[in-house]
This record gives C-alpha cells, sequence and structure tokens, in this order.
C-alpha cells in the first residue's frame, strides 16, 4: 500500500468520523483592540494527541494557546474541552497545564517546591506531595538537583524543571510554548525524543507551540499551519510536506520550486500543465483544476533529478538550463539550475557514495526531470 | 598612573575635609568635657550619660522611631499598590495622571507639602498629633517607595506569575506565594527609604505635629536655638552611628549575594 511520506502511522483517530474530539476550538476570534490575532479558527485536536501549532511570530498560535490555557478570553466563539466550554474558566480552575518558554521558573524556590507548588495549591497531602515530586524529579532525571535553585542550574536542567512542574498536576493537556525554543541544537534534538517517549509514556494530549517546523515534523502527530490568525492547513507532517494544500503551506514549510501555468489537459486522474517556463507538466492528481484555468505546481528540490544527459521522455517534465550554483552540504548537494526561461531552479541529490565520477560542474548544460508523481497542483 | 601624585593627594583630602570635617567635629566635641561646645576639656562620656537622662530628647526619640516605622510600613504598603497598579494596568484611563499625581511630591517643596497637609488638618479639624505627622510622613515617603518598587516590577517576567495561577493558585496565592517574594527586596529597599525619610523630616513635622509629638529632629532644632549644647552633639553622634551601622550592613548583604550568585552560576555550569 502507498502512503504519503516513509512513515506508517497506527495512531490516526482524526481518520475515524465517530472518533470524539478532546478539544475542539470553534469559530474562536481573539481581537486585540484593531488587530486580529486569531480570526474565526475551528479545530479538532484528539485524546493522547501530540499537535503541533505552527507558524512565523505574530501567526496567533502563542493566542491560541493562551486561550486554552486561560490567559485570554475569546472575543467570540467557544473552546471545549473534555465535552465542557472552557471560555470562560479562570487558568486556576482549568485541567490544562503549561510549559513556558521563559520556562517561568519560580527563582525562590527549590527544585522541590517548584514542582510541588501546584500539588500544594491543591491542598495535597505533605507525603503524598513528597512522593509526586520525587517521581517527578526521577522522570526527568534530576534527583540529585532537588534542593538546588533555579539559578543553580544549567538551560538543559530548568527545561527539565519546567517540564516535570508542568506534569505534576497530571493535567488532561500539557500546553508547550517553544519547549525547546532556549536550548542548544545537540540538546533540542535529544530531548524532541525524550519529549515524544514521555508523552507516549504518560498517555497525555501535548499542544505545542513552535515556529520551528523541524521540531513540529519530528515530534507532532499533526501539524496546524498558521497564518494570519487562521489555519491553513492540519495535517501529519508526511501530507503537510508530500502533499501542502496551498502555496502558503508549500513554501512555508522545507524547500519548494513552484512553477506557474495553465491547465492544457484533464483526464485520468493526470493532467497537463504548460508552464511559463516553455515546458510541459504531467502529473497525476486527484481533482484538478479544469482545462484553461491557471495553476501552480510544486515540487520539493530532492524530487528533481539533475544529468547530463536528456531522460528518456523529454517531451514532459523536463526542461534544459545550466547550473547556477552549487551548494555542497555534506549529506547532500545541492544544485541551482537556471532555465532557459531564466528561472532558476533548486534540485538536490543525496551523497551516497564518497566518491563521484566526472561530477558535475559549475555553468554545464544540464537536464532537470522528475515524475509524475514527484509535485503537487496549487489551485490558489 | 596609579601613584600619588601630590595633585591627587591634595585633591582628595580637600573632598573628603568638604565632606565629612563638620560631621568629625560633631563626632569630636560630643567626647568633650567642657560644656563649651568649641573649646576642648578633655575626654568624657558624661554627655552620653546626661542624654540618657534626658527625658525630654528621650521622648522625642521615641515618638520619631514609632511614627517612622509606622509610616514607612503604610507608606510601604501603599506605595507597591500604587507601583502595581502603574505597571500592571497600563492601559486605565487617566494613568498619565495617576502616574505625575503619584510622582507629585518627589519635586514638591517639602514647605508647601507641609503646609497643604496643615490646612488640611485645620479645615477637618483633626487635632494635630502623632497620627497627623504619621500621616503627613505616609503622604510623602509613599512616592519613593513607588520609585523603587516600580522600577523593579519594570523587569520582572509576567510568566512567573501565569505559571503560577496555570498551576493553580488564586490571584491572591499568586501575589502573596510569587509576586511578593520575588519583589521583597525592592519592598524593602523601598520601607528603609521612607524609615529614613522619616527619621530626619523636619520641615513636614514642624507643620503637621502638636503637643505631645515632638519628634527628634524638630526637639534638636528647637534646642539649637538655644544654644548648643555637647547633648545634642552626643545625640547626633548616636544617630549617625545607626545610619552608618545600617548602611554597612546593607552593603554587606549586597556585597555577600552577589559573591553568592556568581558562585551558584560556577556551580550551575560546572555541574551541566
Amino acid at each position: 500500500m502507498k502512503s504519503l511520506g516513509n512513515i506508517r502511522r497506527s495512531f490516526a483517530p482524526w481518520t475515524d468520523p465517530d472518533a470524539k474530539p478532546f478539544i475542539t476550538f470553534r469559530n474562536v476570534t481573539k481581537r486585540f483592540g484593531d488587530f486580529t490575532a486569531v480570526d474565526d479558527l475551528t479545530l479538532n485536536i484528539y485524546h493522547r494527541e501530540f499537535f503541533a501549532l505552527l507558524g512565523a511570530s505574530g501567526c496567533g498560535k502563542s493566542t491560541l494557546l493562551r486561550m486554552l490555557a486561560g490567559f485570554e478570553r475569546p472575543t467570540s466563539g467557544e473552546i471545549i474541552l473534555d465535552g465542557q466550554d472552557i471560555a470562560g474558566i479562570p487558568p486556576y480552575k482549568r485541567p490544562v497545564n503549561m510549559m513556558f518558554q521563559s520556562y517561568a521558573l519560580f527563582p525562590h524556590m527549590t527544585v522541590e517546591s517548584n514542582i510541588g507548588f501546584g500539588l500544594r495549591q491543591d491542598g495535597m497531602p505533605k507525603n503524598e506531595i513528597a512522593e509526586r515530586v520525587t517521581q517527578m524529579l526521577k522522570l526527568v532525571k534530576l534527583e540529585q538537583f532537588a534542593k538546588r535553585k533555579p539559578h543553580q542550574l544549567s538551560g538543559g536542567q530548568r527545561q527539565r524543571v519546567a517540564l516535570a512542574r508542568s506534569l505534576a498536576k497530571r493535567p488532561k493537556v500539557l500546553l508547550l510554548d517553544e519547549p525547546l525554543g532556549a536550548l542548544d541544537k545537540k540538546l533540542r534534538e535529544e530531548t524532541q525524543f525524550e519529549l515524544m517517549d514521555l508523552q507516549q509514556e504518560l498517555g497525555l494530549t501535548f499542544v505545542v507551540v513552535t515556529h520551528d517546523q523541524e521540531e513540529a515534523m519530528t515530534m507532532a502527530d499533526r501539524i496546524a499551519v498558521m497564518s494570519h490568525g487562521k489555519v491553513i492547513q492540519v495535517a501529519t507532517p508526511a501530507e503537510i510536506y508530500e502533499a501542502p494544500n496551498s502555496r502558503f503551506v508549500a513554501d512555508f514549510i522545507g524547500d519548494v520550486n513552484i512553477l506557474d501555468g495553465k491547465v492544457s489537459a484533464n483526464g485520468n486522474g493526470k493532467i497537463e500543465l504548460a508552464v511559463n517556463e516553455g515546458f510541459t507538466i504531467r502529473t497525476t492528481t486527484a481533482n484538478g483544476p479544469t482545462t484553461g484555468s491557471a495553476a501552480g505546481f510544486a515540487i520539493r528540490p530532492e524530487k528533481m533529478k539533475v544529468t547530463r544527459a536528456a531522460p528518456a521522455d523529454a517531451s514532459v517534465n523536463a526542461a534544459q538550463g545550466e547550473v547556477w550554483d552549487i551548494g555542497y552540504l555534506g549529506d547532500m548537494t545541492v544544485f541551482y539550475v537556471k532555465l532557459d526561461s531564466g528561472k532558476v531552479v533548486k534540485a538536490s541529490m543525496l551523497n551516497a557514495q564518497r566518491e563521484v565520477e566526472d561530477p558535475i560542474a559549475y555553468d554545464e548544460k544540464v537536464w532537470v526531470s522528475f515524475g509524475e508523481t514527484a509535485g503537487v497542483v496549487l489551485k490558489d | 598612573m596609579n601613584s600619588w601624585s601630590r595633585f591627587n593627594i591634595v585633591s582628595v583630602v580637600l573632598g573628603f575635609a568638604f565632606l565629612y570635617l563638620p560631621i568629625v567635629l560633631l563626632v569630636v566635641f560630643s567626647f568633650n568635657e567642657s560644656k563649651l561646645v568649641t573649646v576642648w576639656g578633655g575626654f568624657s562620656t558624661k554627655w552620653y550619660v546626661a542624654l540618657f537622662h534626658n527625658q525630654g530628647l528621650m521622648d522625642a526619640a521615641w515618638v520619631t522611631i514609632r511614627v517612622a516605622l509606622l509610616s514607612a510600613t503604610v507608606a510601604t504598603a501603599l506605595g507597591t499598590m500604587a507601583a502595581l497598579a502603574l505597571t500592571r494596568y497600563t492601559r486605565f484611563r487617566g494613568r498619565l495622571l495617576f502616574s505625575g499625581m503619584v510622582y507629585a511630591p518627589l519635586v514638591m517643596p517639602e514647605v508647601i507639602t507641609g503646609l497643604s497637609l496643615l490646612l488640611l488638618f485645620v479645615a477637618i479639624g483633626f487635632d494635630r498629633g502623632f497620627v497627623t505627622v504619621t500621616l503627613a510622613h505616609i503622604t510623602f515617603s509613599m512616592c519613593f517607595v513607588t520609585v523603587v518598587v516600580q522600577s523593579r516590577l519594570l523587569s520582572f517576567d509576567r510568566s512567573v506569575e501565569e505559571a503560577a495561577m496555570d498551576l493553580g493558585a488564586t490571584p491572591v496565592k499568586t501575589f502573596l506565594e510569587v509576586t511578593l517574594p520575588i519583589i521583597a527586596p525592592a519592598v524593602l529597599s523601598g520601607w528603609m527609604l521612607a524609615l529614613t525619610l522619616s527619621l530626619d523630616d523636619l520641615v513636614i513635622s514642624s507643620f503637621t505635629s502638636g503637643p505631645g509629638a515632638t519628634t527628634l529632629p524638630m526637639k534638636i532644632y528647637s534646642q539649637v536655638r538655644l544654644g548648643v549644647t555637647p547633648e545634642i552633639n552626643a545625640a547626633c553622634t548616636l544617630l549617625i552611628g545607626f545610619v552608618a551601622i545600617g548602611v554597612i550592613i546593607a552593603s554587606i548583604m549586597t556585597k555577600r549575594r552577589e559573591v553568592q550568585r556568581v558562585r551558584d552560576e560556577q556551580a550551575a555550569f560546572a555541574g551541566r
């Protein structure tokens, strides 16, 4: 069976029409004065899902998270958590906890009293608090730091304390605001997988806000790509990458070449596109735009081939150009090919071999070509 | 560069003499055997003994301490509240006017503050005494507390409060358990400032005080008009001593905290 992306998922409640969403945003709008941060947004998040809100800064993702935590009230619309409309409930009465981007640790408390803070607010007996705190310290591997104050910890350790503190009350939903933003690259990669394992282990629903697409792609079950207060696409990382529903998403996630043209033929699940670069693209598509209408074609650099010789069938999905620039990145090499029309396209080739016989050089005449399933048609 | 040139020595001596000669003279003559303030008659501590037997001065000192403690405490509470309102609710109507009005007493001539308070107390028929002095001191020292606390709040990370609420603390508990402990050093220094201002205030006290509520500065001033006695020198020396000890303790504490912080940070990096 063919599927998008090199990944198989067993957890996919969003494909089940009978599954009940755990969190629902229904027509939620949030305005700050004249500025609309969240614009008539509707979104479902399922139980035990690792859900990412992805977008550039100012797209409304943080406002959405803060509304879920209770720090902002929606101007209109409802937010339903586990069957209950929580729009009017103050943050200290909600069964959700948040891990803050700045970690927001209490500087005057030790690590253990930071973690136990929420439990003390609930009036939990002292011995039970101690037990839970120990358990949390163990979970984040900070047992020997229990008596330290936050300023005596490194960045990575603080991040763990913040995580333990937000998990200590066993919330129904954990909200994470740029959880790895302050960590260096190596630590970030390790922590990504730790977060995923933790979410699996505890069986919680995680909603994470991030501007880092790699982070979202790695961790999330589904991603909502946001822009200007609206959700542009909600899908699995593979769908977002391989089948973006719009020019914005295609452009926002990863690298992409977008070629514009007119539909010249449509039928049998395939359409042909006469692109402005002077060649024809034939691609499979479910229900493409009608003949004669304008459309775009998005193709990822790694799905294009760069060769000296013309491909077997050069009448479709192939164009000639010359090598404009070459970027050697180690794991792959990126070729910027200037097509005869003047447009520069980006094609990348995996460096699977250490030694290459007669590699392509600057200014060489080359062909770029791709298959019929390599790209997607964009209607907008 | 670092050598002591003649010029440097002269400027240091002159500068310090200018600053401290009057105080040194006062301290030296408080140990004078002679009753004449300007003639040295040998070393003695008898004026200190006399001071503690001078009921008038001791009463005044007691009034001053009570006024200072009470007014500093109330001014700190009010000033902290004003600082919170000014930094947190940045959008309320008339904020600019309010903040301007809170700061006005900082630059208001004391004579005017004193006179207007006097007029107020007379107008509402309030008998002048301990209560009116205390109220007056609260009025003029509150804005100093506001300035100190507000500057701390400007660099305060609001997400810490949000985190507390997120973990189930009500707004009141959040303030008491998170906000207040974090801003406590600023609140404390605001309190110290208010206390000091109240201790040595003369002008406003003179306007608003009544019988039985004479503060130490007022008492000293009125006695000096009858002629300076070595007793006054002794009282002033004690005051200087208290202030000096307070300042030294405060600076040692600050220094210690700084050293501790640096050590903690080093420990954090080492333990990474």
